[in-house]
């Protein structure tokens, strides 16, 4: 079976973000309040071919220890679907 | 065929009648896509091309002139160098960083299309004010994307220019500057030759980027409104990591021998690169769109003939040298697919397969040598004279003259640290200075030989505001002087000239 | 000397001709090695030049440490063969694991390119076996994501074994403990952003680079 995958690539907690700090501090001078706490980090998309959700699950984990994250900074939030 | 299209594409109605007196009867659309695209402003030189034809283009040690896509001097001990400069503008004030880059992977690409190893780029660019919000904008994505695409590359960028006047506001200027450097013997021209030599594209997937006004096709005759905005052409984004690739698979290529011909793809596309080297070869090409690799569905014949996806490079090979060419192209990572033929009768023909549908026959040379050559009318501008009797002792003095002081003083440090000057091991001196000087060293065994190069840009748009010929006249000489001080001996220039549109 | 120095070649490194000239004006026999092939050809010690290798995507020698002539390399460090990775080359190190930590984003979030003072921290390495403790280097960055960054712990264990090489006098991107360049538990593998083939020539600038890659090719010497 065919599954999307739905990789989202966060930095890990106490990591500091530059890109983030940058970016609260700019929608401040744009006149948004309240936005606070801003991380960056990516998303990245495919699909899979596995047996099972669970086969799939197991897939898409090993590809982001072994390479889509870098442990020392990073950790994945993975979201899997079914392609109808 | 709407009776306007021809309009929408930017071509004239005696543009019009010209294409229908070449080939004898109405073009197509594919046909009528072609001739907009090379009989641009930008692509044929229209306006221009009396007026450039009178610059002094010969020196004992040219090896070639304009014409090409870089010219080419003779610098002693087996050694060419190559030089271009070109500019970006519009799609630098649409996408700073995008527009920027792909400025810079297309100076680059007609470099190394000559045979040469680019090592350096420098950028003059012009920008609004610096209190001008857009203006800041733009400025630091500009800088930005020429980092972003050189530093990737790997062109070390070695100087340049930036100034901030009121009349660059809504027009920035953005200029790159190539050197490269070639073993004489590796020069090759952007010339398709040898009856049933083959085309091969090299690079880049085939989208639907920079189709600009040609796009009005799409809509042409289609209902669909949905359909018509996936049409939409998108903004040209440089891949340098593709680009560093193709360098090295296309000098490895030359020197390997296996190249005939080859032209980079940069504006008008495939059109301009087949109907160009086709006809600097005096010969024909057959040219099939369905072998073109495409990285969007559904794309029409008009569509890939002009599309401007960068990072693609159009080579001219014997067939017994293909499977060669395909090795060297695998090592490195780099598409290539055959798509053309060369052939003896002098036209392009666009087909579906090579045993299959002529979707379009031109004549070659008519893309590329006939674009009608205009003798715009010139007059002086209505505030000559006002500009010309301002006197420094009647205009208004600074309100604070530390102010205007500071702002004199202004250091580019912002921009140039960004750029990676010293890659090579060549800058003796760097970004800041009169002229850079960096070291010459032979292309193919590394061994310097003790000589250096010297290089700069100059551009004055008050002086030539108010007197182009001797405003020109003392840019020139100021490039001479910049040599001078840093103890060269100028051999070559190249000039990007940049103007307000002719009409 | 004569050692003969494998310069390995990605598709998207580009200081790889700069690492031979340096090392090959300093007495060695450099070689390129390349990404495809496991073979490293005898060489006495390893230099993973700077650049953009597979254009950075991803994260910055993330897909190059899968290559090859990494596995190769990988073997030849952890029996004891000499390493050395500049800016990218440091990069892939980590990613490859032959180094702890990671490197990330320049703080002020800008590509930079100049000269920095750094300063010895560590002579028991095979980069700066050759120089003293507290002695100063002029040498040249050139990069946007030489932020060096790791756990606590892992600074501690680098603190406490001795594996900072080379700091930073003023930190111009943001790097834990103003880290500019570490080397393993085993000393044989070094990691540093800055260049120091930039740094060899009197007629570009300063030569301070000269006495890091002496100690290496010194190194590489001392491991056949």
């Amino acid at each position: 079976m065919v599954y999307d995958a739905c990789v989202e690539v966060k930095l890990r907690e106490g990591i500091a973000d530059p890109q983030g700090s940058t970016i609260e501090k700019a929608t401040d001078n744009l006149g948004f309040a309240g936005i606070t706490n801003v991380r960056v980090g990516k998303c990245i998309r495919f699909q899979v071919q596995a047996g099972d959700e669970e086969e799939a699950k197991n897939i898409v984990n090993e590809l982001c220890d072994r390479f889509l994250t870098n442990p020392v900074i990073e950790e994945a939030v993975i979201e899997i679907q079914v392609v109808g | 065929m709407d009776d306007q299209l021809h309009r929408s594409l930017g071509l004239t109605d005696d543009e019009l009648a010209k294409i229908v007196e070449i080939l004898g009867r109405d073009p197509n659309h594919l046909e009528l896509a072609m001739y907009s695209v090379m009989w641009s402003e930008h692509c044929s030189y229209k306006s221009s091309r009396i007026h450039l034809k009178r610059l002094p283009t010969e020196g004992k040690n040219v090896l070639v002139g304009p014409g090409e896509n870089a010219g080419v001097i003779d610098v002693g001990d087996g050694i060419a160098i190559a030089l271009r400069i070109e500019s970006h503008n519009h799609p630098s004030y649409i996408e700073p960083y995008q527009g920027a880059a792909t400025g810079v992977g297309g100076i680059i690409r007609d470099i190394f299309t000559m045979g040469a190893r680019p090592i350096a780029i420098m950028d003059p660019l012009r920008f609004g004010p610096l209190e001008d919000a857009r203006s800041r904008w733009v400025a630091e994505g500009v800088v930005s994307g020429i980092s972003g695409y050189g530093n990737s590359v790997g062109v070390p960028n070695v100087g340049g220019e930036i100034v901030f006047d009121e009349t660059y506001k809504g027009n920035p200027l953005v200029n790159v500057l190539c050197v490269g450097i070639l073993p004489k013997e590796r020069l090759v021209l952007g010339q398709a030759s040898g009856i049933g030599n083959l085309a091969v594209l090299l690079g880049s997937t085939t989208g639907r980027d920079g189709i600009g006004g040609v796009s009005v096709l799409a809509s042409a005759g289609f209902g669909d409104e949905e359909e018509d905005a996936e049409k939409r052409p998108s903004v040209q984004v440089g891949d340098p990591f593709e680009e560093k690739r193709l360098i090295e698979a296309c000098l490895e290529l030359l020197d390997e021998g296996l190249v005939v011909g080859i032209q980079d793809l940069g504006g008008a596309g495939l059109a301009c690169a087949a109907s160009e080297t086709a006809s600097r070869g005096g010969v024909g090409m057959d040219f099939n769109v369905s072998a073109v690799p495409q990285r969007e569905a559904g794309m029409q014949p008009f569509e890939i003939m002009t599309s401007e996806s960068q990072e693609r490079m159009l080579a001219i090979v014997e067939p017994e040298n293909l499977e060669q060419v395909f090795a060297i192209c695998n090592k490195w990572e780099i598409r290539s697919s055959v798509v053309g033929k060369v052939t003896p009768s002098g036209a392009l023909r666009i087909v579906d397969d090579f045993d299959g549908e002529v979707l379009g026959e031109v004549p070659a040379a008519s893309l590329h040598e006939d674009a009608p050559l205009y003798e715009r009318p010139i007059s002086e501008p209505d505030d000559m004279d006002t500009a010309i009797t301002d006197q420094a002792t009647t205009l208004p003095g600074p309100e604070k003259i530390e102010d205007d002081l500071f702002d004199l003083l202004m250091s580019p440090q912002w921009a140039t640290s960004q750029y990676d000057s010293q890659l090579f091991l060549n800058t003796v001196v760097g970004p800041g200075s009169n002229a850079a000087v960096l070291r010459l060293k032979h292309p193919t065994s590394g061994e310097d030989t003790g000589r250096g190069m010297a290089l700069t840009t100059d551009g004055n748009h008050r002086w030539c505001a108010i007197n182009p010929r001797i405003g020109s006249a003392m840019t020139v000489a100021e490039s001479v002087l910049n040599l001078a001080c840093v103890g060269a001996v100028p051999q070559a220039l190249v000039n990007c000239l940049n103007y307000c549109s002719h009409n | 000397m004569n050692q003969n120095i494998g310069v390995v070649v990605f598709p998207g490194s580009n200081c790889e001709k700069d690492a031979m000239e340096a090392l090959a004006d300093l007495g060695a026999t450099p070689l390129l090695l390349w990404h495809a092939d496991s073979d490293l050809q005898g060489v006495d010690a390893v230099v993973i030049p700077g650049g953009f290798a597979h254009g950075d995507y991803l994260r910055p020698g993330a897909i190059a440490r899968f290559s090859p002539a990494m596995e190769a390399i990988i073997d030849f460090a952890h029996n004891g063969g000499p390493v050395l990775g500049i800016c990218n080359g440091f990069q892939v190190l980590t990613e490859a694991g032959l180094l702890p930590g990671a490197l990330q984003k320049n703080s002020g979030l800008k590509f930079l390119c100049k000269e920095v003072e750094l300063q010895v921290e560590s002579t028991d390495s095979v980069l700066t076996n050759m120089t003293s403790k507290g002695q100063t280097l002029r040498i040249p960055i050139n990069h946007f994501e030489g932020n060096f960054t790791c756990t606590d712990e892992t600074l501690i264990e680098l603190q406490s074994q001795d594996q900072i090489i080379l700091t930073y006098t003023e930190n111009p991107n943001g790097s834990m403990a103003n880290i500019a360049g570490i080397c393993n538990t085993t000393r044989n593998v070094v990691g540093l952003m800055p260049h120091p083939e930039r740094a060899c020539h009197t007629l570009l600038g300063s030569t301070d680079g000269r006495i890091l890659l002496e100690s290496f090719i010194q190194g590489a010497h001392a491991a056949v």
